[in-house]
């Protein structure tokens, strides 16, 4: 089985988050990148079916040359092949479209992406991949067994959970479930070692530019202090409620 | 001159900070307080390949340079310096000796098992009445046929109890004073080794000490490092590495109690403003990035040194001297703007403060150093370091 990871790279999630430029450009001074926290629940299955059951799993990223240590974690973790598309990501059609001539030329069984990446929260490039592709798509997966040429996935929906079987090859959008957070590996030092000598290819775009443009990013507005109110003060409570917080 | 880590440098900086933080950071307080052994950690270190970090993959091990081996600890002793210690101890100590001047057969069967983390090492040098002047060795090696025969008593013997193979120090020939001297593997399991209680220390206290008593041991003469009286030099060059594994780790307590008192004075307020804003605790925090920041550059060039071959013990005495004051000053400064939070357990800053004395005293105390450093001015040694 050959499987293919999308992974993002993001912010870590305790970056402070701020914009330059007027407001058109996210400030990376000082941040530290990391694997998608949704992919990596995905890698971290892909691995589970590489020791298992002997797949081959190859990690691709759309992205400038920044990237590529985000991508050397995902080999240092114990993904075969790194990809890198020399273009920057600006928007999910574009990064899918890039993918999927990836996934053409080589040809994989199953492909997970996480369902949304931590930064823009975008959500649309699993599914655009599984409708250019023609491919299954299950979003939301937080199961995946794998026998022979058919899967079975758990889907989380509103208030409950829906199994599904599926033949491959398959697109997934993972997120934690797939794996819990405590089954996340931490590289070790001879798969760091390693991951230096791992293949990690850089190809060209071959779909041209993105259509989307960012305009302007704006801040949610900061939290107000918290006011205390006394459990007796019950007439203060209400006029607050109604008169500053305007919800009664 | 560059300033700048390589990825894989990062990459292992970053895995050891995701291992503290996921694996140490909790019951870190309880472990402390209760002297309980982070057992299931170093099992998992071992997997991460942390406890044979710099050791050839010929022998199981990593096979990393020594400015990995220090990143490493660095993150580890910011969050545990109880871990810290004893993945100090035992790539430092033990398996460098092992590795540099043991037999193939010493390193097949002692090693191997140890840089792949199945079994830990501890070095056994200090006794009651030997701690700096270590030349005094009271324990005893006599010869008699195919064995030496054991006689002492080790004191503050780091990884003690957990140890399964002893690298230990004693006088063959005390007429020859410290050229009698022999370096031997000693096997916990042997007859007539008895670890005496754990000691109930100030801090690191998850990291276990004991003393160990050898009575009429009989050890194999296979089991003997390097030519006979070869002991004592091998110990100070264990000694000389074995300080940039103390100095990194007492980088990290110092660099792990900054962190926590920087983050702390711009959440705690008081006369109506963040106390990082108050020109009392910004000082403060000023002095404590620039010390810090001086024994890291000192800490990772003696690193460096090391990695190029070169000369390294009166950079590795530098380097441990400095990082250790300045975590004991600082540990102290980050208690201090935490207040009365500082005092209680909860806040961190009071159990890493009681980390850092052993830093001054353990491996060569802050005086040893400064005779080291001394001794290399006076002989005109000290060369011009870039």
């Amino acid at each position: 089985m050959k499987i293919l990871v999308c992974i993002s790279h993001v912010p870590d999630t305790t970056s402070k988050i701020n914009f330059v430029e007027n407001n058109t450009q996210f400030d990376t001074q000082g941040v530290q990148y990391i694997i998608n926290p949704n992919d990596e629940f995905g890698l971290t299955r892909a691995m589970w079916f590489k020791e298992k059951e002997g797949a081959t799993v190859d990690v691709i990223n759309v992205g400038g040359p920044a990237t590529e240590s985000t991508l050397r974690k995902a080999l240092a973790i114990g993904a075969d092949n790194a990809i890198r598309i020399h273009t920057e990501a600006l928007d999910a059609t574009q990064v899918a479209k890039e993918i999927v001539a990836v996934i053409q030329e080589n040809g994989y069984d199953l492909i997970i992406a996480g369902r949304e990446s931590i930064d823009y929260n975008g959500g649309m490039v699993p599914g655009m991949i599984a409708a250019l592709t023609g491919m299954n798509y299950l979003n939301n997966c937080i199961r995946l067994e794998i026998e022979g040429q058919n899967a079975t996935a758990v889907r989380e929906m509103d208030g409950g959970k829906e199994t599904v079987t599926t033949p491959l090859p398959l697109v997934i959008g993972a997120q934690k479930g797939l794996v819990e957070e405590s089954d996340l590996r931490i590289p070790n030092m001879r798969g760091i070692m390693m991951a230096r000598k791992k293949p990690l290819s850089v190809l060209e775009p071959q779909h041209g530019d993105a259509q989307v443009q960012t305009i302007a990013y704006e801040k949610p507005a900061p939290k107000g202090a918290v006011k205390l109110v006394e459990p007796e003060n019950i007439d203060q409570l209400i006029s607050l409620l109604h008169n500053e917080a305007k919800v009664i | 001159m560059e300033f700048k880590l390589s990825e894989e440098h990062k990459a292992v900086q970053q895995a050891a900070r995701e291992f503290a933080i996921t694996r140490l950071q909790d019951g870190v307080i309880e472990r402390d307080t209760n002297r309980t052994h982070p057992s299931e950690q170093v099992e998992e270190m071992g997997a991460l390949g942390f406890m044979g970090i710099m050791t050839s993959q010929l022998y199981g091990g990593s096979e990393m340079d020594t400015l990995s081996y220090v990143l490493a600890l660095e993150e580890i002793s910011k969050i545990d310096a109880s871990a810290g210690v004893i993945m100090s101890a035992h790539n430092s100590l033990v398996l460098w000796a092992i590795e540099t001047y043991g037999t193939d057969i010493q390193k097949e069967k002692y090693l191997v098992p140890m840089a792949q983390g199945n079994n830990i090492g501890c070095f056994c040098l200090s006794e009651p009445e030997a701690g700096s002047d270590a030349s005094m060795q009271q324990t005893r090696a006599e010869e008699a046929g195919e064995y030496y025969i054991l006689n002492g008593v080790k004191n503050w013997i780091t990884n003690g109890g957990h140890a399964d193979f002893q690298l230990v120090i004693a006088q063959t020939h005390p007429e020859k004073k410290h050229r009698g001297i022999n370096a031997f593997i000693v096997e916990k399991q042997w007859e007539g080794v008895a670890i005496g209680p754990k000691e109930d220390k100030l801090g690191i206290r998850s990291s276990d000490t004991h003393s160990i008593s050898y009575t009429d041991v009989k050890v194999p003469k296979e089991n003997r490092i390097g030519e006979d009286g070869f002991g004592f030099k091998l110990a100070m060059q264990i000694l000389e590495g074995g300080r940039i594994g103390i100095a990194a780790q007492a980088l990290g307590i110092a660099a792990g109690a900054y962190e926590l008192a920087a983050e702390y004075s711009t959440v705690r307020s008081a006369f109506g403003k963040p106390i990082a804003d108050h020109q009392a605790i910004a000082f403060k925090l000023a002095d404590m990035a620039v010390d810090i920041e001086a024994a890291r550059m000192l800490v990772y060039r003696s690193a460096y040194l090391k990695d190029q071959g070169q000369p390294y013990g009166y950079a590795s005495a530098m380097a441990k001297l400095k990082a250790s004051e300045v975590a004991m000053k600082h540990t102290v400064e980050a208690v201090q703007i935490h207040g009365g939070n500082g005092y209680v357990k909860e806040y961190h800053v009071e159990r890493l403060m009681r980390d850092a004395k052993i830093t001054q005293i353990y491996e060569g105390t802050s005086e040893i150093h400064k005779i080291i450093i001394a001794r290399n001015i006076r002989k005109g040694e000290l060369a011009l370091p870039f």
